[in-house]
């Protein structure tokens, strides 16, 4: 399941859905807004998403995972329109029987999202400027 | 002359001043047709950092565009 959404995210609710008899663990991730980048302080963000586009590839990821992966299931969701500091910007969710494989397929999704789905932000800063982020940092693992 | 519907987002809808536009053009591939716009709208974005999509999927820079395509040129994206 992968879904845009305009509301806030509730991984609670969310991972209600992964609730299975059959797995052992679950596994996810929450992209948070945090309040600088590259030096500047921001103050906002503002998510974008070429609808159509982003949940096809976004699926695409998904099911990749499952075939990579002895997982059970995994759900996205991804917030688009204005976020404050500390919003959450995207959850992952996964189950599996056993631990290891939720953990390497929440980061394969994670990783692959950032590189393939067609969805930008753009940074508002303290000083009332704002801007597109650029690639050359979103692609390293581990920095944005 | 063919009738190409594109569809801007982020950087290049602030940069074009819209989100969607139909245009008549002799460029016969998505390559032609950015060089293009970038030329007439001074897009800053080079073609190396732009992907080409056409009727919501992405394809090569070389396909060979149709009457009433839906073309989006797309920026290195930064979501998650």
């Amino acid at each position: 399941m992968f879904k845009l959404s305009e509301e806030n995210i509730q991984p609670f609710r969310l991972q209600e859905a992964l609730h299975n008899e059959k797995a052992g663990g679950y596994v996810s991730f929450e992209g948070w807004v945090r309040n600088h980048n590259l030096g500047k302080k921001v103050t906002k963000l503002e998510y974008e998403a070429y609808p159509s586009l982003a949940i096809k590839e976004a699926k695409q990821i998904l099911e990749e995972a499952k075939q990579k992966f002895s997982i059970l299931d995994a759900h996205c969701v991804h917030r688009v329109g204005s976020l404050d500091i500390g919003k959450i910007a995207v959850w992952i969710g996964v189950n599996s029987i056993h631990r290891g494989p939720a953990f390497l397929a929440c980061e394969y999704i994670i990783d692959e999202f950032k590189l393939r789905v067609p969805i930008w932000k753009k940074e508002h800063y303290v000083d009332g400027d704002s801007g597109w982020v650029k690639c050359h940092h979103c692609h390293e693992k581990h920095k944005a | 002359m063919k009738n190409i519907e594109v569809e801007y987002y982020a950087i290049l809808r602030e940069e074009r001043g819209c989100k969607q536009e139909n245009t008549t053009t002799l460029s016969t591939t998505p390559r032609e047709l950015y060089l293009e716009l970038q030329k007439k709208y001074g897009f800053t974005l080079s073609i190396e950092n732009v992907k080409p999509a056409i009727n919501d999927d992405f394809v090569d820079w070389d396909y060979l565009l149709q009457v009433n395509d839906k073309v989006v040129f797309i920026p290195p994206v930064t979501g998650g």
